[in-house]
């Protein structure tokens, strides 16, 4: 089985600074971070390939030094990482992603064989679109499973895959056939550390890095800025919020008026929720 | 019965930040709406669009269109709400393997309706099935999808101007698709509202026919497990959520915040070292790398309001938070504060809410 | 998983580990190291000077592509009470050299830099896995380590512990004890960021140039310890330390401590509009030479901060930290090179080589000052006295000047008496010499 598991290095967004004056990240010692959301897809891969056999390849697109990310990957125990780098990526938006990610993909088949699943995180925390996953979906004309809460059923041999799908009001019990496209939902697992001969393993594996042309992609007119149809004409920072929380007194006060004024000053904010809340209480 | 995407919509001309818009595009009028029909009910995200969708096309002076698609004979109320709320169209597309939500069926029927009937704009709300459809869509017609908006417009040139949270809300930013078309969008549910109803407007009603043999449907739903029959937890979607942080001190104490959950009949949650300490699992992280939460009434107890925790609860309509430091910076954006003893304030503030229920309960069983 | 086993095993990314990793692979030894922060540096805090003598001996080029924040051209040292500083400043122009001698750096960023420079060497570099204890054989030779990664166990001819001042893996294996409260300072420090131009405007620099200031006196509120602000590109290193067993004592903390420095009136001004980055406290061994532990046995050698390797009075730390890690690592090629086993015995030679080198002599000599330096009088009475004796000899008040040296005069000799004084001079004189 071949699994490929798309991941993004992303700035650690609790450590973003905006520039006061000129309303630009200062992405400058900003620390990065493997998109949190990919370890659970990561994860769930490392998991079916232990117990299905098989390996799983990491790609990621960005600047060279996301070689550290698919070198993290490589610890946790993925066997295989390739980085597709070039200036030309520079200014993607998603579905200018989505088509050199794509076509990455297509070049990891031809060189390691074709993936039976590949898997891409719910979301990132700097995009946050949770476009990706799908478009290279679209793109390499799979079938896709997304918001995935659970893979109840692998079936290598059928060739099918079922699984929990967080829909609206409750869970989809989803069957496809291999292969597909899933991204798991957060919370859904949690990352192993990498045992010490991953460590090893992975401090002297290189990188597979790539450029366009390496990954065959000629048509440029579709990487980076050039190909992408958004257009972001204006970054600004939220208006802060003009004051903070009203604090309820509570000098000398008892518990339970302090409390009082809390729903007072709730129901006050919220009118519609006290008769909402005697619908939803348990019967109080 | 997946398509590959075909030519692109648009000339392969750099995407110019001046609009220059290809000739074959220039025919794509009107404003769309997907309306998520789910289990008989539409998202109420769909409403809150078509308020938002109304405005854009008003001062566009082009319609605003409904899209319904569903399984034969349940879509009539969604289509009757759709003019309820302000359409001048709406689509219908009613087909047995349209009964519930699947990607490729879905993909296949939006993309198909794209194409034959040319809308300007198409806004989806930034729901899984939002999501999960307008990215498919999108990449399958080769055009921009701004994702998760807060705030949509149109400029002077009469462009879609979305505004979206970038880099977990530090920034917001403004993006434009000038060059292709449809211009599409998902909207986060919530941060408009959901416009006045008026019974018996009606409006034109399209029904297009499609062709989906279940047969070339390679996915199948094997089930539907609605909440409540699970025991997983549903804090995404709960209207409250009681949460609590490393002030809550130790694993007895979190018991305080599920008591009070309790009373309320509200999700519980909390902070991220709760789950690495093991006194909750891990579907009740709330946060960045857990869930983002947008209840009505959010009350956080011994929550520090780290940045990661911040994002994922900012959306909540009202945010009590109980800390004893003044300065901690939960105070920053929550509505309303009490600086004290956490531990002391959930058990008095569960006695409150269960007297103030059971009376409010008697009172409106006497009437 | 397969044995491995490394000629050396380097616990800890550090200067001292780095500058003994990338040693050792340059001459083509198999060496593992291990760091248990995330990168090298993530942990890491200095204020930091960079003492170019130590890096160049390794990297004779380092300055082309070393993360370098200024070269010092200037040192000023203050002794300050609650409102004063009384101080020498010595700038010069010849410091604006080819090869400036030293430089501020920012620890995060340059120890990144020296690991990818160990890795290139052909070192195997493992972050995020810590070193839990030593493994030993039979008759208590040093064979190995385990870390927290499984309960595997990775195998070595010979361990160098470069694990930093607090030596847990040291001193749980009985290497070593644990450091004393007295011999070491705690030290806190912060990041002020603010444009470089700010920066050049305050301290009166051009281009790449930095200044240093070192304090001393009222500042720690009677305890041992300096505070320190040095100038990087576009920030300001601050920071202040006292030894552990002051804080233990005064029950102050060093976040305290460091509100009142930066508020203090002369330091204020420089601060002023800076934007905080980075909060980070550390500790400083500076119990000096007789605090020095067991450096070597078999099997094992201990290098840096984790064995004592600092010179409080000059403020050096790292370059003791290169230089010893070094020269353990030419002992260690040599023993190999000639097929010599690492025994306490042949370990033995690091300790002889360190004791020709200037990192034994410098420590030597003042062997005697962390005990001098307990004499609280030197950060209370005499900052105020040399304070006010500046200002009674400033200030033109219609006061004659012999009356002015006179009062000065008297002031010190009433406030702490003649028997006082001369000891603290003699102390003082006796502990440099
Ligand atoms: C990549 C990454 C992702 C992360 N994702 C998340 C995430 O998804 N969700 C998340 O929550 N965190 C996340 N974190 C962690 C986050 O940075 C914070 O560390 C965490 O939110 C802090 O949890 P806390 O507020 O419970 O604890 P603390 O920060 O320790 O705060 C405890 C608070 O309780 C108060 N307190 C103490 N005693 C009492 C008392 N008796 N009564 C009332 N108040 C009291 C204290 O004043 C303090 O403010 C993430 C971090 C990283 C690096
Ligand atoms: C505030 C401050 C200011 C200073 N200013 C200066 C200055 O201006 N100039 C100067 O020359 N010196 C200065 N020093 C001293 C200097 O920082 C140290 O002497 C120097 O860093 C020592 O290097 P080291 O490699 O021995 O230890 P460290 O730099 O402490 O490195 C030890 C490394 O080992 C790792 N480690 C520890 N235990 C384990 C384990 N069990 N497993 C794996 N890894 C482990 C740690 O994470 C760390 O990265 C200052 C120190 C402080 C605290
Ligand atoms: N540059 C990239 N390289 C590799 N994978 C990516 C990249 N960008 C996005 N992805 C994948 O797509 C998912 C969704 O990203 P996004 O649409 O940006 O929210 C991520 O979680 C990744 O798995």
């Amino acid at each position: 089985m071949h699994i490929v598991v798309c991941v993004k290095q992303v700035p650690d967004s609790g450590q973003i600074r905006v520039h006061p004056v000129t309303n630009t990240i200062m992405r400058q010692g900003v620390p990065t971070i493997i998109n949190p959301y990919d370890l659970f897809s990561l994860e769930e891969a490392l998991r079916l390939r232990d117990k299905h056999g098989g390996e799983v390849t990491v790609v990621t697109m960005g600047p060279p030094m996301a070689d550290q990310a698919l070198r993290k990957c490589l610890t946790f125990g993925a066997d295989r990482a390739v980085l597709l780098t070039d200036r030309f990526f520079a200014g993607s938006d998603t579905l200018a992603t989505s088509y050199a990610l794509g076509q990455l993909i297509e070049k990891v088949s031809a060189t390691w064989g074709a993936p039976d699943i590949i898997f891409c995180g719910k979301q990132t925390i700097d995009g946050d679109t949770a476009q990706v996953g799908p478009g290279i979906a679209k793109r390499l004309n799979l079938l896709q499973l997304t918001y995935v809460q659970k893979i109840e059923d692998f079936d290598f041999d059928k060739k099918e895959i079922t699984v929990h799908r967080r829909a609206e009001g409750g869970i989809q019990v989803l069957k496809t056939k291999l292969p597909c496209l899933v991204t798991m939902l957060e919370g859904t697992n949690e990352m192993r550390r990498g045992t010490m001969a991953d460590a090893l393993r992975a401090a002297r594996a290189g990188i597979i890095t790539w450029s366009a042309a390496d990954a065959g992609i000629t048509n440029l007119a579709l990487c980076g800025l050039k190909g992408s149809p958004t257009i972001v004409k204006k970054v600004f920072a939220p208006p802060a919020r003009a004051e903070k929380a009203f604090q309820i007194e509570v000098a000398d006060k008892s518990y339970e008026d302090i409390c009082d004024a809390l729903l007072g000053e709730v129901y006050k904010r919220q009118p519609a929720l006290e008769q909402d809340m005697v619908k939803m209480a348990p019967g109080y | 019965m997946v398509e590959k995407p075909k030519a692109p919509a648009a000339g392969n001309s750099r995407a110019n930040t001046k609009k220059e818009l290809p000739e074959h595009l220039k025919a794509y009028k009107h404003i769309w709406v997907m309306l998520e029909l789910e289990r008989g009910v539409v998202h109420p995200v769909s409403w809150e669009l078509m308020g938002e969708g109304r405005k854009l096309a008003d001062k566009l002076k082009v319609d605003l269109c409904g899209v319904v698609l569903g399984a034969p004979g349940t879509t009539d109320g969604a289509v009757a709400d759709c003019f309820g709320y302000g359409g001048d169209v709406c689509y219908v597309v009613e087909h047995p393997s349209l009964s519930d939500y699947r990607n490729e069926p879905y993909t296949k029927v939006m993309t198909e309706l794209v194409n034959k009937y040319q809308p300007e704009t198409l806004l989806l709300g930034a729901t899984n099935l939002g999501r999960d459809l307008a990215g498919s869509v999108a990449t399958t017609l080769l055009t921009g999808l701004t994702a998760d908006c807060t705030e949509l417009d149109v400029d002077a040139e009469g462009s879609l101007a979305a505004t979206r949270p970038t880099f977990g809300g530090s920034l917001l930013c403004t993006i434009f698709t000038l060059n292709y078309r449809p211009q599409m969008a998902t909207m986060r549910p919530r941060v408009a509202s959901v416009p006045l109803l008026t019974p018996g407007r009606t409006g034109r009603v399209i029904r297009h026919d499609v062709s989906l043999p279940e047969e070339d449907i390679i996915t199948k739903i094997l089930a539907f497990l609605p909440d409540g029959t699970t025991n997983k937890s549903n804090l995404a979607y709960a209207d409250i959520v009681v949460s609590g942080g490393l002030g809550m001190q130790n694993a007895d104490n979190y018991q305080l915040v599920r008591d009070l959950a309790g009373v309320l009949g509200a999700e519980w949650g909390g902070s991220r070292p709760l789950v690495q300490k093991g006194w909750i699992p891990t579907d009740r992280q709330i946060g960045q790398t857990g869930k983002t939460i947008r209840p009505r009434l959010y009350i956080a107890a011994g929550i520090s309001g780290a940045i990661q925790h911040r994002v994922g609860v900012e959306g909540a309509d009202l945010i009590v938070a109980i800390n004893t430091d003044k300065n901690a910076p939960i105070f920053d954006f929550a509505h309303v504060g009490i600086v004290a003893d956490a531990t002391k304030v959930l058990p008095a503030l569960t006695e409150t809410f269960r007297k103030r229920l059971a009376l409010a309960a008697t009172r409106s069983a006497a009437e | 998983m397969a044995e491995e086993k490394f000629d050396v095993i380097v616990v800890g990314a550090g200067p001292s580990g780095n500058a003994c990793a990338y040693t050792l692979a340059t001459r083509g030894l198999k060496v593992l190291q291990l760091e248990r922060g995330e990168y090298p540096g993530s942990k890491n805090v200095q204020g930091a000077i960079l003492y170019s003598d130590a890096l160049e001996k390794l990297i004779p080029d380092f300055r082309e592509d070393a993360p370098l924040e200024r070269h010092i051209i200037e040192q000023r040292i203050w002794m300050m009470d609650d409102r004063s500083y009384c101080g020498a400043h010595y700038r010069s122009e010849d410091f604006n050299e080819e090869k400036p001698n030293r430089y501020t750096i920012i620890r995060a960023p340059f120890d990144k830099w020296f690991s990818k420079k160990v890795v290139a060497a052909g070192a195997l570099v493992i972050c995020e896995t810590t070193v839990t204890e030593l493994v030993r054989d039979a008759h208590d030779a040093v064979i190995g380590v385990r870390t927290d990664r499984d309960d595997s166990i990775i195998y070595a001819d010979v361990v160098v512990l470069a694990e930093g001042v607090s030596g847990l893996v040291g001193t749980r294996a009985g290497l070593r004890s644990i450091p004393k409260p007295d011999t070491v300072a705690l030290a806190v420090k912060e990041m002020h960021f603010m444009p470089s131009e700010t920066i050049a405007a305050r301290f009166n620099l051009q281009d790449d140039e930095g200044v240093v200031i070192e304090t001393a006196g009222t500042i720690t509120k009677g305890m041992t310890g300096t505070g320190f602000i040095y100038t990087n590109k576009e920030c300001l290193s601050i920071g202040i330390g006292c030894l552990i067993s002051d804080f233990t004592e005064t029950s102050q903390t060093p976040y305290g401590l460091l509100e009142a420095f930066k508020n203090h009136p002369a330091v204020k001004p420089l601060l002023a509009g800076s934007e905080v980055k980075e909060y980070a406290a550390h500790m400083i061994p500076e119990g000096g030479y007789k605090a020095i532990p067991q450096l070597f046995g078999n099997g094992w050698v201990i290098v840096g901060d984790a064995g004592q390797f600092v010179n409080a009075v000059h403020r050096e730390g790292s370059n003791l930290a290169m230089t010893t890690g070094r020269i353990a690592a030419e002992t260690i090629f040599d023993l190999k090179s000639h097929g010599q086993p690492m025994t306490a015995g042949n370990l033995s030679m690091y300790k002889a080589r360190l004791d020709d080198s200037f990192v034994m002599k410098d420590l030597k000599k003042y062997k005697n000052l962390p005990r001098t330096l307990e004499n609280k009088h030197l950060f209370t009475t005499y900052p105020r006295l040399l304070s006010n004796a500046a200002q009674t000899y400033f200030r033109v008040d219609g006061v004659d000047k012999k009356s002015k040296e006179n009062a000065i005069v008297k002031s010190f000799f009433t406030t702490r008496r003649v028997k006082g004084l001369l000891g603290d001079v003699l102390g003082m004189a006796r502990a440099w010499r």
